[in-house]
């Protein structure tokens, strides 16, 4: 039971002794500062002493005069935090404590836009996360309002608001119906961020191919292959070809030019040709007499 | 008699904070609140089990980093704006020849943002902790801190690592 008390009372000691050692204290501290503002730290007494402000942002120590007040310059503290501060004279330490608060307006916003690069017409498709920060580089725990814009082009403008919290602040857009870059902005006040969303066309809704003789071979050929809203498919996509014959088969990969592939293969009488991008299966042509 | 009842209480709050740096290697107390919802992405119990573990880590290595004044023990937990900081503050303690004792003794931890594409995931943590600071290792205050902290932490090959760790004014 007396020890239990006694763990008691080193507690209570343990809470009331900031409070007493403030009442005390030859140091009188702001509660709180914004970062990279200009501030003192008044103390009071004679004669020479060592002052510490020490968090794991930043560490400052200084030689003072007791009774004098001590100035900090613009830019000097400058890291957001909880710093202790010790004042060590000839007499018992003291000490204190004060925050420094990030500033309320931001200054630079960190914008992480997702995926760079998506097929159109996806709801919900794209992402933009942005944390707030101050010149310091600190982060703006103050709520604030951050709007959201993705234009794709003349008159097609998505925009949205979000509140930041704890310095952070979410949205999702959907890609346009259209192929083609989209600008994606995160604003708060006069600070903007840009990033640049490349909507390329959906999976191919069109793929249709025709044969002819050149010569001794086929020459097969696409047509424009399209998605289901009409935007050609990008070049370089592949697009295989595949001829089989009396058990066997031969596969020419070509990538899309101007939006066409195009080859030529054995031509075969009877021969299948047929014609697949991705998943993605067209039509087929059955060559010649079987 | 009365003076002796007010020391007491401060002689044994000093004794404590003297245990807790001796009796380093004690693990903190840690609760972690349950939130309904942490934005956008739907946070997997692995993942958030693997979120407090490095978090809880990345205290340990700052606490031996700013205590030994080695700015390079923070490459394994902390990166981008975190480590820059408190390299800084490592190099100012070297410069000034101070070494700084951090024992945190609770996190009280709260999931808060969770990315849409799993790229940031942020924490509320009040914590406390025993403060130490030596200059030229002669010790000038031990003191007991309650504080906010706002942490972010990003994905690397690994685990995850603090990219942001800043405490707020409560």
């Amino acid at each position: 039971m007396r020890i239990r008390l006694t763990c008691l009372m080193a507690w209570i000691g343990l809470v009331l002794m900031p409070l007493a050692l403030a009442q005390s204290s030859g140091v009188h501290l702001p509660k709180s500062v914004e970062a990279g503002n200009a501030f003192s730290i008044q103390t009071t007494g004679n004669g020479n002493a060592v002052l510490y402000i020490v968090g794991p942002g930043q560490v400052l120590r200084r030689n003072v005069q007791l009774g004098e007040a001590t100035f900090f310059g613009p830019g000097e503290i400058h890291n957001a935090g909880h710093y202790l501060v010790v004042l060590v004279g000839a007499s018992a330490p003291e000490n204190g404590a004060f925050d420094v608060t990030a500033a309320h307006q931001a200054a630079t916003l960190s914008f992480l836009a997702k995926p760079s690069r998506l097929p159109i017409d996806l709801h919900d498709g794209i992402s933009g996360v942005v944390y707030l920060f101050d010149a310091f580089h600190n982060l703006v725990l103050s709520p604030a309002q951050v709007s959201f814009q993705l234009s794709t082009g003349p008159g097609a403008l998505q925009t949205r608001t979000a509140l930041a919290h704890f310095g952070v602040a979410w949205t999702k857009m959907d890609s346009a119906t259209k192929e083609g870059s989209a600008q994606f902005v995160a604003r708060i006040g006069d600070v903007t961020s840009t990033r640049v969303i490349q909507q390329v066309p959906g999976n191919p809704c069109h793929l249709v191919m025709t044969a002819r003789l050149s010569g001794q071979r086929l020459a097969v050929e696409t047509q424009p292959v399209r998605d289901c809203s009409g935007n050609s498919l990008p070049d370089g996509t592949i697009v295989t070809f595949t001829e089989t014959y009396n058990g066997g088969e031969s596969t020419v990969d070509v990538p899309l030019k101007h939006g066409i592939a195009r080859t030529d293969m054995p031509a075969y009488s009877g021969a299948k040709l047929s014609v697949a991008t991705g998943v993605f299966v067209g039509n087929e042509i059955r060559w010649g007499k079987e | 008699m009365r003076r002796r009842n007010i020391k007491r209480p401060l002689f044994l709050a000093s004794s404590l904070f003297a245990a807790i740096f001796a009796l380093g290697s004690d693990q903190p107390s840690v609760r972690v609140e349950r939130t309904a919802a942490v934005g956008p992405r739907l946070l997997e119990k692995q993942t958030e089990a693997a979120v407090i573990r490095d978090y809880l880590q990345a205290w340990q290595t700052m606490g031996v980093a700013l205590e030994q004044n080695q700015a390079g023990l923070l490459d394994a937990d902390f990166t981008g704006t975190a480590k820059e900081k408190l390299t800084g503050t490592i190099r100012d303690q070297a410069d000034l020849g101070i070494r700084t004792r951090y024992r945190d003794t609770s996190h009280d931890l709260q999931l808060v943002f969770y990315s849409p594409e799993g790229q940031s995931i942020q924490l509320v943590d009040s914590v406390e902790y025993a403060e130490q600071i030596l200059d030229h290792e002669k010790v000038q205050t031990t003191q007991h801190v309650h504080a906010r902290y706002v942490a972010v932490l990003t994905p690397t090959e690994v685990r995850w690592k603090v990219r942001i760790f800043q405490a707020e004014s409560e």
